[in-house]
């Protein structure tokens, strides 16, 4: 069972975009139709199906069709041809009622510019979704506190978005979506107009803050640094295609071509990387408790426990059974690859 | 630079160099020689259908015209006459009431509105003017004035903002509404008093109606150009979380468009005072009506001093709403 099930679908920006379905055209690259027809292919044959409560991120460099991707899910844009499929509804098939009332309800948005109401306080800018849904005022705001509590914003509730710097501001944003509790958040490069230090924060905020809500979420992003930071899979996008969807662990370790290879190169695979990917049969059952790790977490994280201890490092699981050991010479073999990336740049 | 010392070789009486520039002028020259010529030539030889032109359409449009709004008054005088009616008996009450406050009254209300909506140096200058005002014996010519101006401002705008929305959300009216604006702005302001006369007869109600159409196209105008400028990043945010059109309107466009629109109420209030001055011709009272009786008996003094009256009162209402608009764009922190 799937949240969101995107089924081939196209958007053809153009005057005549059923040109592009003939079968002479359908094979035709993204240029070639640009050439020839002056229609513009921004999303071509997408297939995703994205899981319940799953952190899935859309990667892609400007143009790739990310943004158009997402702006579909919600229907700011209408796609030319195919099928989304939320909650085995096609929101495509729906009227404006209908509309209406999923984005009421089912799914709310953070945007890159922020998009917040510049004459509405903090506290109605986190309210405004209640407010659309004709929820009393004293519910609204009550909610709406609580949500800016959640994002960190506690004592702003009355200031104006202008008076808050780039990073409140999208928190405000951010706020203004889990305000209607709505099962799908959609961010659309939510972090890229921040500084990087904040963006970084964010990040990791973000990934606490789902941990809590356990959303469904769509994130997009150009950065796959952040991508890697905050998704359990990414699907990699270029010219309006979807070229690969995994884990990061699987983009990063087992690119699908050069494209996405390319996109990984410095990513140090310790980053990536689990601990059960690596680790071998323990030799006895015997552990040292000091400086055990779980099989879920990253290579990176057992680097410090390599510094302070000679022995291999026991694998644990949540049973608190002894299910494998790390020697140091695997962990150093990913060390150094990671090094051999970096220093062949 | 081969180009360049080629083009100093050639040049008009060894001083003008010849540029593409002078050629320009020279060619105009020559046209303007040749037209005078022709026309001289027609003259000369009494080419009557060159001097007069061969056709008049001008006596049946004329009459169909007429015939029109004779049609008009004579079968619907009842509502013209009913509208008449209101519009008298409003500007009638608003003059008297404020004519009837006394004026220490009402000059430290302005000075106290001009003060708090605007600055303190406002308020201290609305006094002044105000004083002024009164002790040039104008104070119930400009209260007249007012009178009218506040029923004309009124309707401009309560008609004015509804047709900017519209225009604002609708891509066909917009493009239907903005060559008639264009065509009320660039009318010259005396055009306005004709249909006021034609249906209403001289007086107060025809000024208005001429003032309301003159001053409306700013109001229209703003409201339209500031829904429309609304940061499409937001509309889009409004409409992602569900908001109906209405709503969108009522909590996002409207509300961040309020600077513009005031801006619009602004000029519309400005053209609205100096329409009223001139609609005296079609017998509006008020201090255009001073003006005009001054100049007719040649009484060059009071013309001045009515004309200056005028001036004051237009700068008092300016800043007093400029003042106002600035002060609520701060407050508001739209940026």
């Amino acid at each position: 069972m799937s949240n969101i099930e995107i089924m081939n679908l196209w958007k053809v920006f153009g005057n005549n975009p059923e040109i592009v379905f003939e079968p002479d055209n359908i094979n035709k690259s993204r240029s070639e139709i640009q050439d020839e027809f002056n229609q513009v292919v921004a999303l071509r044959n997408v297939n995703l199906s994205i899981n319940p409560g799953e952190t899935f991120v859309v990667m892609g460099l400007s143009g790739s069709g990310k943004s158009t991707l997402v702006r579909a899910l919600i229907r700011l844009i209408a796609p030319t041809s195919g099928s989304i499929l939320i909650n085995d509804q096609d929101i495509l098939q729906y009227n404006t009622q209908e509309l209406e009332n999923f984005r009421r309800h089912t799914v709310a948005m953070v945007f890159q510019h922020f998009g917040l109401f510049p004459h509405r306080t903090v506290l109605e800018n986190a309210a405004y979704g209640l407010e659309v849904q004709k929820i009393d005022e004293e519910t609204r705001n009550a909610k709406a506190m609580e949500v800016l509590d959640l994002v960190g914003l506690s004592g702003w509730e009355s200031s104006y978005p202008s008076e808050l710097s780039g990073g409140m501001q999208q928190r405000v944003g951010i706020a203004r979506a889990l305000a209607v509790d709505p099962e799908i958040l959609l961010m659309d490069e939510p972090f890229s107009g921040l500084d990087p230090l904040i963006r970084r924060q964010m990040r990791i905020e973000l990934k606490k803050l789902q941990q809590t809500i356990k959303k469904t979420i769509v994130f997009i992003t150009h950065d796959l640094d952040e991508a890697i930071t905050v998704g359990d899979r990414i699907a990699i996008m270029r010219d309006g295609e979807v070229t690969q969807i995994g884990s990061p662990e699987e983009i990063v370790t087992n690119p699908a071509n050069s494209f996405v290879e390319e996109f990984t190169f410095d990513i140090p695979k310790t980053r990536v990387t689990s601990v059960s990917n690596i680790m071998i049969e323990p030799t006895s059952k015997d552990f040292d408790r000091r400086y055990m790790v779980t099989p879920e977490s990253l290579v990176e994280d057992m680097i410090p426990l390599v510094l302070e201890t000679g022995d291999p490092i026991p694998v644990v699981d949540s049973k608190d059974e002894l299910v494998g050991i790390v020697p140091q010479e695997k962990i150093l073999e990913l060390v150094a690859l990671s090094a051999r990336q970096e220093y062949s740049q | 630079m081969s180009t360049t010392t080629k083009k100093q070789n050639y040049s008009l009486f060894g001083i003008v160099p010849i540029t593409p520039t002078i050629i320009k002028y020279i060619i105009g020259v020559i046209v303007f020689a040749l037209a005078m010529g022709v026309s001289w030539l027609i003259h000369f030889l009494k080419i009557n259908q060159a001097t007069d032109f061969p056709i008049n359409f001008s006596s049946p449009v004329t009459n169909g015209i007429d015939d029109f709004v004779d049609y008009l008054v004579i079968n619907y005088s009842w509502m013209f006459d009913w509208v008449s009616d209101q519009i008298k008996i409003l500007v009638g009450k608003i003059r008297d009431f404020l004519i009837w406050v006394p004026w220490p009254v009402t000059i430290l209300a302005i000075t106290f509105i001009g003060w708090k909506v605007a600055t303190r140096n406002v308020g201290i200058g609305s006094c002044i003017a105000l004083l002024l005002l009164a002790s040039f014996n104008l104070w119930e010519s400009a209260m007249i004035t007012i009178a009218i101006m506040s029923i004309a401002v009124l309707l401009s705008v309560s008609i004015g903002i509804p047709v900017g929305i519209l225009a604002a959300s609708n891509n066909r009216f917009e493009s239907i509404l903005k060559p008639i604006l264009d065509g009320m702005q660039t009318m010259p302001s005396f055009v306005y008093l004709i249909p006021g006369i034609m249906f209403f007869g001289l007086g107060n109600v025809a000024a208005i109606l001429a003032t309301v159409l003159y001053a409306i196209p700013p109001c229209i105008r703003l409201t339209n150009l500031g829904i429309r400028q609304v940061d499409i990043a937001v509309v889009e945010a409004g409409t992602a979380f569900g908001s109906n059109t209405m709503q969108l309107l009522t909590k996002v466009q409207i509300p961040m468009a309020i600077p513009t629109i005031m801006a619009g109420i602004n000029q519309t209030v400005m053209m609205a005072l100096a329409m009223v001055t001139i609609a005296a011709m079609v017998g509006a009272g008020g201090l255009g009506a001073d003006v005009l009786l001054a100049m007719g008996q040649l009484e060059q003094g009071d013309a001045v001093i009515s004309g200056l009256g005028i001036v004051v009162l237009a700068i008092v209402i300016d800043r007093i709403s400029q003042g106002y608009i600035n002060n609520r764009n701060q407050t508001t922190s739209i940026e």
